[in-house]
């Protein structure tokens, strides 16, 4: 489909490998790239782009307006990081990377070794896990998966479709359906009604924002055409083999609409996996309930040469995860080719500030609600391994104290997902049923391989004679 | 259920699932072609046995899982459909050798 899934990887070492090629990425590696670091960006998706700019340059969708402008801004940033030099591989599974800058990447079947002398991890976000009954159920998915479907393959629900949660992307996806001729049966908003007040005070440096004249449009555009009911306070997918319909609690009554596909989102977080499995420290954040990396002023994270830029160092959107991606290459090319002509760290900086503003505001607004984060007892939580938020409570109240503790209890966590759809509920219910703070609690112990290889892969690998004297007898 | 856009058409490239053919687009991810080819779900779970189906379509839920061209356990929504590509969607857990 494109030119760099036939490539391949085409050194075993450069100055700056970029794991990710979203909106941080791109421009770390047009960056680096530009002032005359080798540079290799890897990305498990075939086209560059990330979730944001999905499919940016291969969309079957024609008519721009469906997407939006702000879409299309990410076509730029491809073409400057091919332009740069940078060499960008898609279908590139990042499974390893640890202290020495050793990058474990597999490739068209092949599992291989990358030496890098600087890492940016630019792996982004993940939608906020949310359990409700019956998230588990065919017909149930997340907004941003419907958007990806949309985005990349041109692809839009059929039958009656209703959306669900809170946050900028709900409304993003039912203008984008809209647009594309697609009418959401309704929207269920559970945004909590107190996020109104408390975010008040933030409203002053929102209005800066361009983000508010953009979020009142799309409010607008939809409102005008799709059934918004607010104040929802209880959701519930119901089927047994499928889902047949969305139940919800308003104003302490119980209603039901029938639908064949419900679309969930309350925001996104860190995905964290590949920098905690690095050894990166994190801390949990209050504000956006979820980890983030701890980092300088320059993205550099507690590990010697790995910087975070993008999303994955604390929600912030994409025209700031841009910037971030920027300092952070800034950064890799004055440690390592200081007489190197590169952008002022500073004038990215105030940029940097620039997009930033208004974010207290969104997340004041928009932090989920109690119930949608720590659900009731029978509420599956880790889909993978099928446990639920009772099990979970329970090991508690046998003296489970921790994420990891309790994996040898129910299995939570160990699935093949890995966390990434349990992590941020089982802390926050283990930090509840323990009366202590999520950061008390901590997460998961996180450990390569972050993503599945085969065993031939890793077998296949070429490995050093400490490596083989490790496991070899005689 | 998911359908394509009127001016989107399937048809250049042509897989397999659980032997009978199937119409993708170029650029499909192996996912993106199931659900647009009316498959409600692709596989059932190892634990319980349940009817799943593809959650977050970027590679983090791990719930597109399929196996493709006999390697299990494949992230359908992270790969490209190929022409001849076959393709079986999974019942329950996985057996040594699958």
């Amino acid at each position: 489909m494109t030119h760099e899934r036939i490539e391949g990887v085409r050194a075993d070492a450069y100055d700056l490998v970029v794991v990710g090629a979203g909106p941080a990425g791109l421009a770390a590696a047009a960056t680096a790239a530009a002032a005359g670091l080798t540079t290799l960006v890897l990305d498990e998706n075939a086209a560059p782009g990330g979730q944001i700019y999905r499919a940016v340059t291969s969309t079957p969708v024609s008519d721009r307006r469906i997407l939006g402008t702000d879409y299309w801004h990410g076509a730029g940033l491809v073409e400057a990081a091919r332009r740069s030099g940078a060499e960008i591989v898609g279908g590139a599974v990042v499974w390893s990377l640890d202290r020495d800058l050793q990058v474990g990447v597999s490739h068209g079947g092949t599992a291989r070794m990358i030496q890098a002398r600087r890492v940016i991890i630019a792996t982004g976000a993940l939608e906020r896990p949310f359990p409700i009954p019956g998230w588990t159920l065919p017909g149930v998915m997340t907004a941003g998966g419907a958007q990806t479907l949309l985005k990349s393959s041109g692809l839009v629900p059929d039958g009656r479709a209703v959306l669900a949660g809170t946050g900028p992307l709900l409304w993003l996806l039912a203008a984008q359906l809209l647009r594309a001729g697609v009418t959401p049966t309704a929207i269920l908003d559970t945004t909590p009604r107190s996020n109104h007040w408390r975010a008040l005070r933030h409203l002053p440096g929102f209005a800066l924002s361009p983000l508010l004249a953009k979020g009142l449009g799309l409010m607008r555009e939809v409102r005008a055409q799709v059934e918004v009911i607010g104040g929802v306070t209880g959701l519930a997918a119901e089927g047994s083999d499928r889902l047949r319909a969305v139940g919800f609690e308003r104003a302490g009554e119980n209603r039901r609409i029938e639908a064949d596909q419900l679309l969930l989102h309350q925001g996104v977080v860190p995905n964290v996996n590949l920098a905690m499995a690095a050894g990166v420290e994190h801390r949990w954040d209050p504000l956006q309930l979820c980890w983030s990396p701890v980092l300088d002023a320059d993205g550099g994270s507690s590990v010697p040469g790995i910087a975070v830029a993008g999303d994955g160092a604390g929600i912030a959107g994409a025209r700031a995860a841009e910037e971030r991606g920027r300092l952070a290459a800034v950064a890799a090319v004055r440690a390592l080719a200081p007489s190197a002509s590169v952008a002022d760290a500073g004038a990215v900086r105030r940029s940097l500030r620039r997009q930033e503003r208004g974010r207290a505001f969104l997340d004041t607004l928009y932090q989920p609600a109690r119930q949608f984060r720590m659900p009731a007892d029978d509420t599956i939580v880790c889909r993978c391994e099928e446990v639920t938020a009772g099990q979970i409570r329970a090991t508690v109240a046998l003296g489970c104290e921790g994420p990891t503790q309790m994996k040898s209890f129910l299995r939570c966590g160990m699935g093949p997902c890995q966390g990434r759809l349990c992590g941020l509920t089982v802390t926050e219910l283990i930090a509840e049923a323990r009366g202590c703070t999520p950061e008390t609690v901590g997460y998961y112990r996180l450990r390569a391989p972050v993503k599945p290889i085969t065993l031939g892969e890793m077998a296949g690998t070429p490995a050093g004679t400490a490596a083989v004297k490790a496991v070899v007898r005689g | 259920m998911f359908r394509r856009l009127p001016d989107i058409e399937a048809g250049s490239v042509t897989i397999r699932v659980d032997g009978v053919p199937l119409a993708a687009r170029a650029g499909d991810t192996v996912t993106a072609a199931l659900l647009a080819g009316g498959h409600d779900h692709c596989r059932t779970t190892a634990v319980g046995g349940v009817r799943r189906a593809p959650y977050c379509l970027m590679g983090v839920c791990f719930d597109c899982l399929v196996t493709i061209d006999g390697v299990g356990n494949r992230q359908g929504c992270l790969v490209p459909v190929r022409d001849g590509m076959v393709v079986d969607t999974q019942r329950g857990k996985r057996e040594v050798g699958r």
